[in-house]
Formats: structure tokens, sequence, C-alpha cells
């Protein structure tokens, strides 16, 4: 059939007039032929649409449906993680020094409140008592943690504060309580500096977990070992973290729990310090500050190691509150410094038995020679006073060492010069760290003519003058050691030169199993000593508690003891006579006593400071004397050894 | 008797309209009670909406094709003049001026001209049938334009669109030239990649529109904000795979990361549960129903018959196209509900209504037939 399409846009056909014509009808068909052309565009329009539609579900359902699905369950599952409990610290015998116990506490997520902190914690008042110490405390753990934390605002909640709460948490969106397990230190300040405490984990420690790869270990995981054993082993203390995997919903809450990695609980150390010997030296202290160390020469286990004053780490663990730390840190006792590592002082008198061990090491004095002492040695035009005045007439070493002669060792410095004392006390560990399993060791300074190089800027100062050398024969001068170092190398000489690493932990612990991983005992090295040459040294400081300095303290003993006094000079004193009385307590010399016991086959090795103690006779060996009664023969003090009046006597060093 | 009466009802009754429908229907019912995690209150108000909208579908089927003719132009007029008030009077809510309140109840006068446009339209196209000229494709463009623009200024961008399509439709079945189509086509898809490629988009939509286009683009921008809807969607369909997680197994449905999920987003529960699979059974539902409005259309005797069923069925097209190509990630979100599968009285009382015409201009045919 041939017809002429009307087109819109086409001028109508010239001569079409109504009324209808077969034309017209014929257009009728045309206009119904062209509507059907669009009904058939229109379908293949919604089949091309609908195409592209089911090519999309294609696309994300088949080829892509591994990528959703992974997505899908990420979304549902997540990954909780469950805190492993931390390791216990025990003594030797077995007596807990820190151990954890679980509580609840109420925690803040500040970017979760619903208003403004303060008002919150206003309104939880009402509720469960908030007290200004708890607030302070939390301010100054918001300063350094980010907002979206959950912090404690309340530690330790009693079940009736839970039970309260639990009833009105509804009204406090962005708290909740929770259980969580806390450490605890059962001995308060007892052994405070060796065992150190544990803190929240601030931005430092977290560069350091990125730095060693244990970020996902420490996920739930609050707290860090920050000084002392806690933070020296802290891999081992911590465990492994182990995960739940929870179903959530997209609010986030727990729907059911599908698998459980159980946490590894960390391992418990067990140490070789005695804690009952430790509170016999922290306690035979008195007021006064200072620090022992004691060591099983056989071994290197540190059986006490006390620096007084101590604290109470309990402070630190929920957050230490600003008014607290603020005492701690800004008291003149300096109660926070481990005296034992960190503090160094001039080694006094105490140095004179190495000074006499190198002489006959080297070939500069032999043990018989003795020198008439007039009570003074002149050098340089300056005159070196001995303590005694008018000398102790002739003196042969052991006599040098049995009443601290200061003028032998004066004229022995001159002798040998510096570098030669320096050569051979550096095989004793002076000036260098002993490797204790405790961070922060000072090093202190064993003075060389390269060390003074080393130290000085100034040209002029950097010449190393004979002078010098002299005070440092006595113990004075340049050369500052540790309390640790003093012990390490008293535990050496009774061992007759072999070296032990001291460390505190003897073995540890896998809780799970239990299992126990022995420290090793690591000799690390062995001194080359003529044991003729060690043998005139311990005669000497054997002389030292018997007939010696160190007598008084010792009268009694039951067993043998080798000691030797000293006393570090504080003040310079310039010629002029020291006066205790006339002296402030804090300018006061500090009191040294090394010791080792029995002497033919030492037990126990160790080094006392009594800062500002004065004579060391008087106050650091009374301290020893307590310390070996109870290690060697378990006897028990009634009284401290010593308290601020005894200070005053006075004494030959 | 009894004969007689179901004669009257089954009277004005398209059976495979009604088979078809009642197909997509009662899948709906199924997945909502997935989607609302078993909740049998909206199931039963589902049904009753249903039971509402498919009594209202019989009532206009009955509604000869004369008199829906006569309902035309004053519905149109109304419908503008309402649009108006809402300009003057209307509430604003959530940044929108959509609604207006007669004292009983707010009324949103945009539903009103879904239907209206269309009847107008094909009704101006019919009365000037014998004598059609350019002329009357600029007047009927117009007419459009009118409510088109009133409901783009309150502002809703989705339904001045789909009003527009359903517009668009009736000139497209009265003929508008090919070429025409062709460059409005090319306009269109010009302009849209100038808006979204040289964001252009700040000065043309409003920011929220705006936002929506560029969320499309790249939902993983804005994972936790407004890419949520779209990223949540698509892993729900894509995790369903080809043979979906089974019914009330949809772990992003019942773990409540679908949002929204009984209304819009419906379709991704349904895609998460029934998989590739179920995808391409709704599909072929879909597509049934539209041929079947589309054979209507095409049979229909007279000229506003053929136009506005062929604007219906085609808008019923839309609908679904657009929602699903929303949710499945490939068309920016705009609230379009998925035809008569999603949680809502009004969006089923309007299609429903909608295929009741359809019916009418079904059983004109007949009646012309006969």
């Amino acid at each position: 059939m041939k017809y002429r399409r009307r087109t819109l846009f086409s001028k109508p056909v010239k001569g079409r007039m109504r009324p209808p014509s077969t034309n017209e009808l014929k257009n009728a068909n045309a206009e119904r032929y062209a509507f059907q052309l669009r009904i058939v565009a229109a379908a293949l329009f919604v089949l091309a649409l609908f195409g592209c539609l089911l090519a999309r579900f294609v696309w994300l359902q088949t080829l892509q449906h591994d990528k959703y699905q992974t997505m899908a369950e990420a979304n549902r599952i997540s990954l909780v993680p469950v805190q492993p409990s931390r390791g216990i610290i025990k003594d030797r015998n077995g007596v807990v020094l820190a151990h954890n116990y679980s509580a609840y506490t109420l925690e803040i997520t500040p970017s979760k409140l619903p208003d403004s902190l303060e008002q919150s914690i206003e309104r939880l008042n009402k509720i469960i008592e908030v007290t200004p110490k708890d607030r302070r405390r939390f301010k100054k753990l918001m300063d350094e943690t980010k907002e979206f934390e959950s912090l404690p605002i309340k530690t330790r909640l009693s079940d009736e504060e839970v039970a309260r709460f639990a009833a009105n948490s509804y009204q406090f969106p962005g708290i909740e309580v929770k259980a969580r397990l806390f450490r605890h230190y059962p001995l308060g300040e007892l052994a405070s500096h060796l065992i150190g405490y544990i803190g929240r984990i601030n931005d430092k420690d977290l560069a350091d977990l990125e730095d060693a790869g244990e970020t996902a270990n420490y996920r739930g995981t609050d707290h860090i070992g920050k000084v002392g054993i806690e933070q020296f082993y802290e891999s081992q203390l911590h465990g492994t973290t182990g995960f739940e995997e929870v179903e959530i919903d997209s609010g986030g809450r727990a729907i059911r729990t599908l698998r459980r990695t159980q946490p590894k609980p960390g391992q418990n150390l067990v140490l070789s310090v005695d804690i009952k010997l430790q509170e016999i030296a922290e306690n035979a202290f008195g007021d006064n500050n200072g620090s022992l160390v004691a060591i099983d020469p056989k071994t290197g286990g540190i059986l006490a190691l006390v620096s007084k004053p101590g604290y109470d780490p309990n402070l630190f663990v929920d957050g230490i509150d600003p008014q607290n730390w603020k005492d701690l840190n800004e008291s003149p006792d300096k109660p926070l410094n481990n005296r034992a590592l960190r503090g160094t002082y001039p080694p006094g008198s105490t140095f004179k038995p190495f000074m006499a061990l190198a002489a006959l090491e080297g070939g500069f004095r032999s043990a018989n020679a003795a020198i008439a002492d007039p009570g003074f040695f002149w050098f340089g035009g300056h005159q070196f006073r001995d303590d005694k005045a008018g000398g102790h007439g002739m003196v042969d070493m052991y006599r040098s060492i049995v009443v601290s002669c200061d003028t032998y060792y004066y004229s022995l410095a001159n002798t040998m010069g510096i570098d030669n004392i320096s050569r051979f006390m550096k095989l004793f560990d002076f000036g260098q760290p002993t490797g204790v399993d405790i961070q922060g060791e000072q090093p202190g300074v064993l003075p060389s003519q390269e060390w003074k190089k080393k130290r000085f800027k100034n040209p002029a100062q950097q010449k190393w003058f004979a002078g010098e050398t002299i005070s440092v024969g006595i113990g004075q001068g340049y050369n500052t050691y540790t309390p640790l170092q003093m012990a390490h190398a008293t535990a050496t000489l009774a061992n007759d030169g072999v070296m032990f690493k001291p460390h505190l932990v003897q073995f540890i612990e896998d809780a799970d199993k239990g299992s126990r991983t022995v420290v090793e005992p690591m000799p690390v090295k062995t001194i080359p000593l003529k044991p003729e040459n060690l043998a005139v040294i311990h005669r000497a400081m054997a002389g030292v508690v018997k007939e010696g300095t160190g007598a008084k303290a010792f009268a009694g003993a039951q067993y043998e003891a080798a000691g030797k006094t000293g006393t570090a000079q504080v003040f310079s004193l310039k010629g002029g006579k020291y006066s205790e009385s006339g002296t402030k307590k804090h300018l006061r010399d500090h009191a040294w006593f090394i010791a080792y016991a029995p002497a033919n086959d030492p037990k126990i090795a160790l080094a006392v400071l009594v800062e500002n103690g004065g004579f060391g006779a008087a106050t650091a060996a009374p301290i020893a004397r307590q310390v070996l009664d109870y290690y060697l023969t378990g006897k028990k003090p009634n009284a401290p050894a010593i308290n601020a009046s005894d200070v005053e006597s006075s004494g030959d060093d | 008797m009894i004969k007689r009466i179901w004669e009257g009802i089954k009277r004005p009754v398209d059976p495979w309209l009604l088979f078809f429908t009642l197909l997509v229907l009662v899948l709906s019912v199924v997945v909502l009670y997935s989607a609302s995690n078993r909740d049998m209150d909206k199931v039963s108000d589902k049904l009753t909406f249903m039971g509402i909208a498919i009594v209202a579908m019989w009532c206009v089927a009955n509604i000869s094709l004369q008199n829906l003719m006569r309902l035309a132009l004053p519905a149109y007029v109304l419908g503008v003049l309402l649009l108006l008030g809402v300009q003057f009077f209307g509430v604003t809510s959530h940044g929108a001026t959509r609604w207006l309140n007669v004292g009983i109840t707010r009324i949103q006068p945009s539903e009103l001209m879904r239907i209206a446009l269309p009847l107008m339209l094909a009704w101006y196209f019919h009365h000037f049938e014998a004598h059609l000229n350019w002329r009357h494709f600029v007047v009927a463009a117009l007419l459009m334009l009118i409510p088109v623009g009133l409901i783009l200024k309150q502002p809703d961008l989705g339904t001045a669109l789909l009003i527009a399509a359903s517009g668009f439709y009736i000139l497209f079945f009265a003929g508008l030239p090919w070429w025409l189509i062709g460059a409005m086509a090319l306009a269109g898809g010009g302009m849209a990649y100038t808006v979204t490629h040289w964001n252009l988009c700040i000065h043309l939509l409003r920011e929220y529109q705006c936002q929506r286009v560029a969320t499309m683009l790249d939902p993983m921008e804005d994972p936790l904000g407004a890419g949520y809807h779209i990223i949540q969607g698509t892993i729900a369909i894509g995790s369903g795979g080809l043979l979906g997680k089974g019914w009330l197994n949809g772990t992003q449905t019942h773990l409540d990361f679908i949002p929204e999920r009984t209304t819009d987003f419906i379709f991704a529960v349904f895609g998460e549960e029934f998989g590739l699979a179920g995808n391409a059974v709704l599909l072929v539902m879909y597509l049934l129903v539209i041929g079947r409005g589309l054979t209507i259309a095409m049979n229909a005797s007279t000229l506003f018959g053929r136009l506005l069923a062929g604007s219906i069925t085609l808008t019923f097209f839309t609908y679904a196209f657009v929602n699903m190509g929303m949710v499945s990630g490939i068309l920016p979100v705009v609230g379009v509900p998925l035809p008569l599968v999603s949680y809502g009285g009004t969006s089923m009382l309007s299609i429903l209504t909608g295929f009741g015409i359809l019916m009418s201009i079904g059983r004109d045919r007949k009646l012309m037939k006969a």
C-alpha cells in the first residue's frame, strides 16, 4: 500500500479538507503505523536499559562477587582484641612483687559525649562520686591521649557503684563500666626502683611499638612497662593478644561471637632478688638517702637493689594525678631517680683496693714496700693532706688498705700515671655500663687523658695535669661511678676476676605450661690476675673488717667478711679541715662501703652508698653488716642500721 | 446471582496485567518480610496498602475513557494551582517546601501531577488530533514545563525529572520528530558530561544534589557520609552472588547495614538474598508488566488512550530502572521507590491507579470492537 506519510512540520497537503475522506482514513492508518513504530522503539529502549542493569548485576554478582563478599564479611565481622594477662613478677622465693587483679572502671570516651565533658562529669557525680583528684587525673590523661579513646574517670568501683551506674547508664552515652585487669604492686614502695611500674601507653611508646612492629599485639592494651623490670622485660611480660571474631551490626553492637583465639598470657619473671634481704637493706637506711646493690659474685644475680627514697609504683598504674606527680618530681630527695644505676658518685677510698691491685699487677709497687707517711704528700707546690694529722707512720700495702692511708695512694697514683690506672680499672667495668637488665644505666666516668680531651672543648682544659692523677688515686677527682658499678667490681674482685653480668631475672616462667627458662649466669670475661696479688688484696680487705676502719661495724660477726670503707667528697674543702657539724647536710660527704663475705668463699658482694652520710665506716658499714648478717646467718635486725644522729660520729677512713 | 456479581467485578479488569502485577506484589511481600526483620506489622500494613490500591485500581478501571478525558483539564489546573499554593503557603521540612497543609493532613501536590500531567497532555493531543502541527508540541512542552518548573523550585529534582519524563513520553508517542529526540539526547548527554567533568555542578544544582552526583561518581570519597548508601547497597548486591545468601540470611540486611532497606533500598535486600537469579526473575516480571502495558497502548483505539497508556507504562519502567540503577550504583541517589515492591502507600496507590487507567484504556478497545 502506497501512501504519503504525513509528517509533522511538513506543510499540510493543500486542498485536503474536512469532512473526512478516504485520504483521511489512510492518514489514520499511517498515524497508527507511526505510533506502532514508536511502541517498538520504546520496547527496544526498555530492553536496552534493562540490559544495562542486567550487565551491572552480572558484573557485581559474578565478576566482582569475591570482592563484595569480602567487604560484606569485613562489615559484619569485627576483630575484638582480648588482652592477655600480664606476667607476674616474683622474688627468688616466690613472693609476689607485681600481679594483676580484675576490677570495674568507669570510662569516658570524650568524643562520644552528648554535652561538654564538665557537664557530663557533673551529671555523673550525682550518681557516683567523682573526686577532684579523679578529675585532675582524668584531665592529665586526656592531655596525653587522643579524643576517641576510652579513658578511666574512676577505677576500682564498688559493686554498689557498678549497680547504681548500670541502672542509670541510659542517661550517659559515651560513659561505660568496663571490667579491666589492673596491675598491683602489693609491697608498695619496697623494691620500687627495681620492679618499676607500668603506665598508660603514650605517643612515644606508640611510636616505639610501631618501630618494633608490635602495634597489632598491643591492640586492646592500654598499659606498658615504663621503668625497671616492667620496662626491660616488657616483651616477655606482655604476652600475645588474643582475638574474638564478633558479628556486629551497623551500630557496632556485638550480636554474637563467631570464633575466639585465646590470648597467650605473659611470662612470669622470677627474680634473683631476695625480697626479705631487700626489705632489710631498705630499712637499714633509716631516713637516709642512698643506694645498695648486693650481687651473688658466682652468678651475677642481683640479691638486692636499693635506691632510697622509693615511691609507690601503684600511683602510676591508672595515670598519676598531677599533685602526686609534682610532689615526686620536685622533691629535693629525687625519689624517682634510681640511684643504684643512675646516681654517679666519686668512689672515695673504696677505690683503694683496686688501685693496690693495679699496682701489683702492673709491678709498680710490691706488697711489702712501705712508705713513711708524714700526713701529707707534696706535689707541684701543693700539699695533698691525709685524714690523719701527723700521718700513719710506716705504711705497706696491707696497712694502706686497713687504715685507708691517703698518702700511700697519692704517691702510688703519681707513680702509675692516669692512663695505667684507667687501663686497669676498665677491666672491672668502671666507667662502662654493666649491662644490667634495667634501662637507663649511667656509665659514670673513668678519667683518662683521652677522656679529658673528649670531655672539654676548650683546648686549655683538655690537657691532663699530673696533679689530677693524685686525686684519682684516692677515688676523688673526676672519677664517678654508680653503686651498681661498685658492687659489680667488688663481686668481680671477690670472684678472683671472673666477671658475671649482673642481672635481676633468674627464671622466665611460662604461665601456661609452668616450665622455666633459666637465665644462665653469663661469665662476661675472666680478668687475668695473679693469685698471689689477689691474696694480698683479699687479706687486706678482711683486715679492714677485723682491725681496720670497718672493725667497729663488724664487731662480733659470725662470719669472716672483707670490705673497704669510703668517703666521697661532695664539697671541695680547698685545703680546710672537714667538719660535719659545720657543713650543711646536703654538702656533707657521701659514705661508701664495699664488702663481700664469707671472705674465703664469697656468697655475696655489695656496695653501699649513703648520700651525705659522712664517714663510710660510721654509716655505710653498719648497713652492710645488717645485710650480710641476714643473708649469711638469717639474723634480722631490730632497728635501722643508722639514723640521722649516727651521721655525726667521726672516724678515719 | 453470584456469577453476575463476579462478572461485574471481572468486567473492567485486564487479567494479564493483573496477573503480572500480582506476581510482583507477592514477591514484594516476601522481600518485605525479610527486609523488615520479620516485622508482621509492616507486612500487614503492606497488605492493607495493596488491598486499598487494588480496589482503587478497580474503581479507576471502571471509569470510561470519555470521563477520564473530561477529568484531564480540571485535574491539571487543580494540580498547578496547588503547586502554586505550595510556593506561597507550603510547609517546609528538611530544606524543601513540598507540602500543603489542608487542615486535616498535609498533601504533596506533586503526587497528583504524576497522573494529571500525562492525562492533560494526552487529552491535549487528542483534542487537536486532526490538525496537529509543531505549534502543538510547543504548547504541550510549555504545559509540561509549568508544573515541572514549580516542582524543581521546591526543590525536588527526582520527582521533577520523573514527571518531566512522563510528559516527554506523551510527546514521544505523539510523534516528536526523531531528529529532535536525537538532538535532545545529545544535548542532555553533553550537559551531563559537562556538569560532572567540569565541576559546573555547584552553579547549576543545589549543594546536596551536587553531592549526590559526586557521590555516585566516587562513593569511596565519603564512605560514611553520602557514599554510605551506595556502598552498602552495592556490597549487599555484590555479595549476593549468583544465587544469593538465601531468604532471611542477608547479613547486610539483618545487621542493619542497608539504610532505608524497606523503602528506597529494598532492592539491595532482594539482590543480597536472591542473587543474580532473583534479579533476573524480577527484571522479567517487570518486563511482563511493561510488555502488557505497551500492548494495551498498541491496541488502544483512540490517540488519547494510546498516548496515555504508553506514558504510564514507560513511566512505570522509568521508576523501576532509576531505582535499581541507583541501588546498584550506576545512577545518583534520588528518592525513587522500587515500584510495587517498596514499602509505602502513596507510591503503591499512584502506580495501581495508573494501572487502573491502563485497564480502562484496554477495555475501551474491547467495547469498540463489540
